[in-house]
Order: structure tokens, then sequence, then C-alpha cells
């Protein structure tokens, strides 16, 4: 066992003898081992954490399972969203409405995905003729106007005064424990990232990514940039859809403050922290930003009511940690990652300089 | 009909008319070099056939389809590939997945089997690298193949750029000036893969380019572009000697 383990941090020489090893999520036995071990543990938690604990890995989960809708669009489609609370909202709010009405999950869970992807759908429409800020712009509004429809729907969201959230029912019996709620998440989280995973060895994943890097190369190659944009616009309006789902169970009660402009600057400030353009990164962000959040209220506790009393505290540990990110390691924590692991991967030979960046070349900015 | 005809092409940004009542012919199986000064028109001319922009008049067929009732994004799909000037790869990809993406006209695969990645897009994806592979044989790229664009050579990144081209399987191939940025001996290897590429993979070659040598050496057809008007069209010497084409180069003698 032991020398497994070591082994698996050794330099490794792949001898590829068909194309198929290429097409394989696990690429050899140490990410088979590594993978395979995480998910037990991440399975096993509930037995290990108790319940405050548990409720914050969820939270956690919850925000990465966001974070990989917003890196479908934004990572791997180059496409930028400032309204991404938005469809949290939507998802959150249709969830509890159908739980309210007596549906059991397995109605509420997939239309919370499929209003939100609808949602989704008319948002991309327009802006799939947009890029840069004003698609920023554009997505801004949209959440924008969301938040005040879920204010003022009082027959449904409850408007300004709030709604409670029913728990989950599944086959007629309700997940009242946090760890049920956990394990319930994991599971989907599980499930969606495999099926991101799927799109992204695909050709649709590479002609997001070839949307994403050069637009009109990816014309010429026959790749439809509005139909790949409004392809990534649903598939990540839908899984936000389904994580506002779970976010509305862990909220208990939903108010529309919650999805306001600050929650999509999260979790664009997550995907971005944890590596633009990676799953990896989506995983990174949500365990930095849980770990932090919890952290600092912990060490609020500890630390003499002078320190830890003082407001203010909490923007000034976050904004110290985006600059020194920023500053250090402008391509994420993912990118850090990788540099700690072909250090181990190639121990006496490692070189700094091989992930020294590369200058960009001249792009045609006349077709533009 | 010929393989590729353009008539009477016009189109003008602003009051620059950088494409003025252009017309010639292609016939299948051959390499066609269009020269000219620099702002002749002569990548506009390419960027018409990718229908990137729309022309003020004239028409462009393409063995028996009229290019001008298609979008930028069908182009591929008729069989015409073509590179970039300023090489546009995906820089934050492998080589191998910017070469797949030159397959992404062969995809029949809906997206929800793409979603579960079902056995059919297993085959699907397999034969796709199959004729990847092929064609970075045929190049030499072996080497480079898992490697990020955005560490590679400008030299190298050329040649992908060609390899991502032939992957879509054209029949017609536009290559905007192929050897720029290359030194001598990447230049005479352009030279020799464009050879090959009518020879062995028998398609139909069109290709802007600077270096007379190299012109000399592949093209069949020469036609020379100044100020948005052909000035010649011929052979390469009779279209080197021609008076307009020497003035244009040179100035006039006076």
């Amino acid at each position: 066992m032991l020398k497994f383990i070591k082994r698996s941090f050794d330099m490794r020489i792949l001898f590829k003898t068909n194309y198929k090893q290429d097409l394989n999520l696990a690429k050899h036995s140490g990410h088979r081992f590594w993978y395979g071990l995480l998910i037990l543990v991440l399975f096993a938690a509930p037995l290990i954490l108790d319940g405050y604990y548990i409720g914050e890995a969820t939270r956690v989960l919850i925000f990465a399972m966001a974070g990989l809708g917003l890196m479908v669009l934004t990572g791997f489609t180059g496409q930028v969203s400032l309204g991404h609370a938005a469809f949290l909202a939507i998802g959150a709010y249709t969830n509890a409405w159908f739980l309210a009405q007596g549906f059991s999950s397995f109605v509420a869970l997939p239309m919370a995905a499929l209003l939100s992807m609808t949602g989704g759908l008319l948002v991309a429409i327009p802006a799939a003729r947009m890029s840069g800020i004003y698609l920023a712009i554009a997505t801004l509004v949209f959440a924008i106007i969301v938040e005040d429809f879920a204010g003022h729907l009082n027959s449904i969201t409850g408007g300004n005064r709030g709604m409670m959230v029913d728990v989950p029912m599944l086959f007629g019996y309700q997940i009242w424990q946090s760890w049920e709620l956990y394990l319930f998440v994991l599971i989907i989280l599980v499930a969606t990232t495999l099926i991101v995973l799927n799109i992204l060895r695909s050709p649709l994943g590479r002609a997001m990514i070839a949307v994403r890097d050069s637009e009109i190369s990816s014309q010429a190659l026959g790749v439809n940039p509005m139909k790949i944009k409004v392809f990534a616009f649903t598939v990540s309006a839908a899984i936000t859809g389904l994580a506002g789902a779970f976010l509305s169970h862990y909220m208990l009660f939903l108010t529309p403050q919650i999805f306001g402009i600050l929650l999509s600057i999260q979790l664009l400030l997550m995907i971005v922290l944890g590596g633009l353009g990676t799953v990896h990164g989506v995983f990174f962000g949500a365990v930095l930003i849980g770990v932090l959040e919890t952290g600092i209220s912990i060490a609020k506790d500890i630390l003499p009511s002078s320190i830890g009393g003082l407001p203010g505290i909490e923007p000034l540990v976050f904004g110290v940690i985006l600059v020194s990110v920023i500053a250090f390691e402008p391509t994420g924590i993912y990118s850090r990652w990788v540099k700690i692991r072909s250090y181990m991967e190639f121990f006496p030979i490692y070189r700094r300089k091989s992930f020294k960046r590369q200058r960009a070349y001249l792009k045609t900015e006349r077709l533009r | 009909m010929s393989f590729l005809e353009i008539k009477n092409l016009s189109i003008s940004f602003g009051g620059v008319k950088a494409v003025d009542d252009v017309s010639f012919a292609i016939e299948e199986g051959s390499v066609f070099a269009i020269i000219g000064p620099n702002g002749a028109g002569k990548s506009t001319i390419f960027n018409l056939l990718s229908r990137f922009y729309e022309p003020l008049s004239g028409q462009l067929h393409f063995s028996d389809n009229d290019l001008l009732e298609l979008g930028a994004k069908d182009i591929a799909r008729l069989g015409i590939a073509r590179t970039f000037q300023n090489l546009e790869l995906f820089e934050h990809a492998s080589v191998l997945q910017n070469l797949l993406v030159g397959r992404h006209v062969h995809n029949n695969q809906s997206w929800w089997r793409q979603m579960l990645f079902t056995d059919s897009v297993v085959d699907a994806e397999l034969e796709h690298r199959r004729k990847v592979e092929e064609v970075i044989d045929f190049l030499e790229l072996a080497h480079y193949r898992n490697q990020m664009i955005s560490g590679l050579p400008y030299g190298v990144r050329k040649k992908i750029e060609l390899a991502r081209a032939l992957c879509i399987e054209p029949k017609l191939l536009l290559l905007d000036e192929p050897s720029s940025g290359l030194n001598l001996e990447e230049t005479e290897e352009m030279g020799f893969w464009i050879e090959d590429i009518r020879r062995d993979l028998n398609i139909t070659v069109v290709l802007i380019e600077h270096n007379m040598s190299l012109v000399a050496e592949v093209s069949d057809r020469v036609l020379a572009i100044v100020n948005g008007r052909v000035a010649a069209e011929g052979s390469h010497t009779f279209v080197q000697s021609h008076p307009d084409v020497v003035s244009a180069y040179l100035g006039d003698a006076k």
C-alpha cells in the first residue's frame, strides 16, 4: 500500500498503446487511486465530522456546483457572466415552490434545472451576440431584473417577506438530517461533474474552447459560435439552477436579497481564484472560499473581542488573499497545484522556467 | 463551370475600394498563387471567400455551390479550409485538441450522446483521432502532439495551422502567406508540403504569397492584384515581367 502511494508520486512514464487511453477520464493508476480515495473520503465524511462542519461542507459542494455551471460558460466558452445569482434564484424559488405544492424532489429538482435552463436560453439568444464588457452588463441587468421579480411576485416567492423552504422529499422520505442533505448534494455534484467532463472531451467541448480562443477561426472550421454559446448558456444555467435548488435547502429561508450582485461576484471570484478554464479550479475555488468563511468565523470566536469584534475583518482577509493570489498566481490555484505536482513528479530535475509564461503572438484584430 | 469561380467581386471599406471588380477561375487540382503589394486586397479576397465579409457585388461559386447563399460557418462543410496570416490557433489548448477541432464538420453525434459519452461517441472520437494522426504523420508533428500551443515557436504554429486545415479533409485549401515568418529552411519545407498536398492528397491550393521563389516553385498560375484590381494573370514568368506588376512594386520609370 505504502509502496503504491509512493509510486503514484514518482515520475511516471506512460506507454500509450491505443488512442482510447487518451479518452479515459482517469489516465493512469495514480489518477484512479487518488480520485477514488477522494470520493471515498467525501462519502465517508459524515462519519467523522459533526453537523456544523457537514453543513459547511454542504455549502462548499453547493457553491462548487454553481461554480461548475459558471465555469462551463466563462471558463470554457469565454462568456463573462455577472448574473449567475439569477439562475441560482430561479432554481431556488422553483424548487421551493414545487415542494410547497406537495411535489417530491423528483419533480422539484428537475423543474428547477429546467426553468433555470429556459431562463438561460432566453438570455442566451441576445447575449450570444455580445461579448466582453457588454455581455457582463447585460447579464448583470438580467440578475437585477430577476431579483426585482422575486421581490414583487408575492404569490409565488413571498416577496421581500421571504419564503420558507420545505425539506427535500425522496420516495416519501423527508431529508431532515444535515448529513443526508450532504450526501444528496454530493451524489448530484459527482453526476454533474461527470457530465461536464464528458462535454469537455467530446466535440462540443472542443468547439466551446475554440469559440473562446478564436471565434473567427472556429467559424472557418465549421463551428457555429452562436449555437455553441447558446448551448453553453443553457447547460450553465441548468447546472446553476440545480445548485440554486440545493442552496434553498441549505438556506431554509429565501429572500430576494440573498441573490444580489454580491453572490454573482463571489461566484465569478471563486472560479477566477481557482483557475479559469479548468474543472479542478472550480473545486479549489469553492474550497478556498468555504474554508475562508468558516475559518474567519471560527477565528472571530477565538480571538480577543477587541480584534475579533472589529467590523470589516472578513472583507479585509478576503481582500488580502484575493490580491495576493492575483499578484503571485494570476492563473489561479490550479496552476500552483500543477507546479507542485510536477515538482514532485520530476523531483530532482524540476525547473522553475518550465512554467514561465510565453509571450502571446499577434492576433488578427482586424476581423473583429 | 470551373472548380472555383469568382466573378466581378467588389467590396469597399468606407471610401477604400479594397477589391474592385476582380474575376478569376481556378481549375481543380491546380496550385494558384495570388501576389501583390501590401494592402492590395489579397487577404480581403480570402475573407470574402470565407464569407467573413459581405461583398458589394459579384459572384462566388465553388463546384456548383453559390457561396453567397451560405454563412461563414457553412464554408468548411463544403470542403474549403483556410489558414490565417497572423495565426488563429486556439492558444490554451493542446495541439491535438486544435487538430480535433478541425474534425468538427465530420461530427454527427447528438449533444446528449456527447454528454453521456456513449459508445457511438467513443467510436467516432477514435475515428477522428485516426484521421488526425494521419495528418500528424504527414506533417511530422508527432513530437508536439500533446503540447500547449502557447508554448510553441512560430514556425511550428504555422505548421499546426496548416495541419488543422487539412483535418477538415478539404477539397480546396486557402493559404494566407504560408511562408511569412519562416526561415529559409522552413520555407523550403513548406514548398515541398504544398506540392505533396496537391499531389498526394489531391487538394486544390490557393495561396497568397510574397516569396516569389516559393510562388515560382509551386504554382501553376499566378494572379497579381494591385490596388484591389487584377493587374495580370498567367504563368509566374509572365506575371513577374508584366509592366503593371513591375511598376506596382518598383514604381514607374520616369
